[in-house]
């Protein structure tokens, strides 16, 4: 029952799920002092040496707070709200490769907990089933701001995830695989993705920063309009949840673009300097997660960078120019696959 | 396992499919809609057919479930303010529902003995056997398929529209 093989999937299970939480827990202090250093504030610098107990701080603050159900919401799927949108943002971390493998006592280990061989479309199924939480908690609260809130949330994710789809299609016929490790695999040296992709890969990310609900397109809980948004009636640890749910995804989505664009755990001239596979493995996931840093941080860059949209303006920018772009970007793959072959 | 895990899929698919019908609120039967699909996408990767599964739930409980929910949401249906509709109606309806059960029990009991009893290829939900079988086998199905979507794609679209020049 107990095989070793299960037991090396179950630590790298609590190993990625305490890693996802530690990050998305710094992420919120990281967030902080991006924001200072952008609009030249200080940010956090209290609690602890330049304020690195903050996030501890915030989430016995949560923990602390008076929690409420309000009355006249439908109390089981209030409930169930934070709880599908915290539990489906863990869930995407299971198919990303977070390096080659290690080999223990001649048996290889890969550094993933699932390689499925549909591995992107779970991701997508994952993020599709994500928009559930926001929309059943807003439309729980009964409150019109959070009803508001997660109805432009839903049609926000729905209209993204079409063009996110298609700016996928035209990897996978690069590729050839939608197995996730595949992909990353396939990108040894300075062979990125990005490089033979870049309309993709901007169609992606855009579409990240909508599926994330992150500035600009953080219109669900825009507060000039809404209050809070689809969270306005939410307190105490269901409110952290909302809140940490977020910064999850914004960890998550930063690993699915350094995997399939940038090359995942693969660096150019690494294999040079050092031959030992474990040693290399290890150096690999660290250079991933460095990349997943930059990109985390290019979140917050934008964050703090970029004015909100309007929501029509959202719109007019999935449907009609977003999702012709992406199609455009399949037919011109398609057309330099004809003229060049296969590439890599 | 596989046959434990089958019969608690079978269970939670009759079970939140029931409930469908059975609640009261437009919303929850939404959400036990949700379900099914999910115990149903459950079966598919129990038959090995992860491709499948994957677009099930992408299709069904990621996108279609979600504009049902979006409408039911704008609508605000609740029970209370849900015409509630008469004794002799569910009478008529339970007879009604009772008889097709009957009639499709016994439709399925017949066929059940006929079907072809074939060694299953455990590897055919596999993407790449998919694939090559709709492409090359169903091609015309296929393309005739798309067609169709494209159709409705653009009637929905004609609809949609606020005014026709």
């Amino acid at each position: 029952m107990f095989t070793p093989a299960l037991i090396y999937i179950f630590i790298l299970i609590v190993v990625i799920f305490s890693v996802t939480l530690v990050i998305a827990m710094y992420s919120t202090y990281a967030e902080r002092k991006v924001a200072g250093f952008l609009q030249d504030r200080l940010g956090p610098n209290r609690a602890g040496p330049f304020g690195i107990l903050q996030p501890v701080a915030d989430g016995v603050k949560m923990f602390m707070k008076e929690e409420i159900i309000p009355d006249v919401s439908n109390k089981w799927l209030f409930i169930l709200g934070p709880s599908v949108a915290m539990a489906t943002c863990l869930m995407t971390s299971a198919v990303i490769p977070f390096g080659s493998g290690l080999t223990i006592g001649g048996t290889f280990y890969p550094m993933q907990v699932a390689d499925v061989n549909i591995g992107i479309l779970y991701v997508f199924g994952v993020v599709s089933i994500g928009v559930y939480g926001i929309m059943i908690g807003g439309w729980a609260s009964n409150n019109k701001y959070s009803l508001l809130g997660a109805l432009r949330a839903s049609s926000q994710m729905i209209s993204y995830e079409v063009a996110m789809g298609l700016s996928i299609i035209a990897l996978v016929m690069m590729t050839g695989t939608l197995s996730v490790r595949e992909i990353a695999a396939g990108q040894p040296g300075g062979h990125w993705n990005v490089l033979y992709q870049p309309l993709g890969f901007l169609i992606f990310i855009i579409c990240a920063f909508a599926e994330t609900n992150r500035a600009p397109f953080d219109l669900p809980e825009c507060e000039t309009e809404l209050v809070g948004g689809y969270h306005t009636e939410y307190s105490s640890m269901k409110l952290g949840f909302y809140l940490f749910a977020e910064y999850i995804n914004m960890f998550i989505s930063a690993a699915v673009i350094s995997t399939l664009y940038f090359g995942g755990y693969n660096m150019p001239f690494i294999g040079r300097f050092i031959t030992d596979p474990n040693t290399l493995s290890l150096v690999g996931t660290a250079f991933l997660f460095g990349k997943i840093f930059f990109f985390i941080f290019f979140f917050m860059w934008v964050r703090w960078t970029i004015p909100r949209f309007r929501y029509d303006q959202l719109m007019n920018l999935g449907w009609k120019g977003l999702i012709p772009l992406a199609i455009l970007n399949i037919f011109l793959t398609g057309l330099g696959m004809w003229f060049f072959g296969k590439v890599g | 396992m596989t046959l434990y895990l089958f019969y608690f899929l079978s269970f939670l698919a009759v079970l939140s499919a029931l409930m469908v019908v059975v609640s009261k609120n437009p919303v929850h039967s939404v959400l036990y809609l949700i379900m099914t699909f999910f115990a149903i996408a459950g079966h598919y990767v129990l038959l090995n057919a992860q491709f499948l599964a994957a677009v099930h739930v992408i299709v069904y409980a990621g996108a279609i479930m979600v504009l049902f929910l979006y409408v039911i949401m704008m609508l605000n249906l609740n029970a209370d303010t849900e015409p509630q509709k008469g004794k002799w109606l569910r009478v008529a309806a339970t007879v009604a529902g009772g008889i097709l059960m009957v009639v499709l029990v016994g439709a399925l009991r017949s066929a059940a003995d006929t079907l072809p009893v074939t060694a299953h290829d455990n590897q055919i939900g596999m993407i790449k056997n998919l694939g090559k079988v709709l492409y090359k086998d169903f091609m015309l199905p296929f393309e005739i398929s798309s067609i169709l979507f494209l159709v409705a794609m653009v009637g929905a679209v004609m609809l949609g529209k606020k005014e026709i020049k």
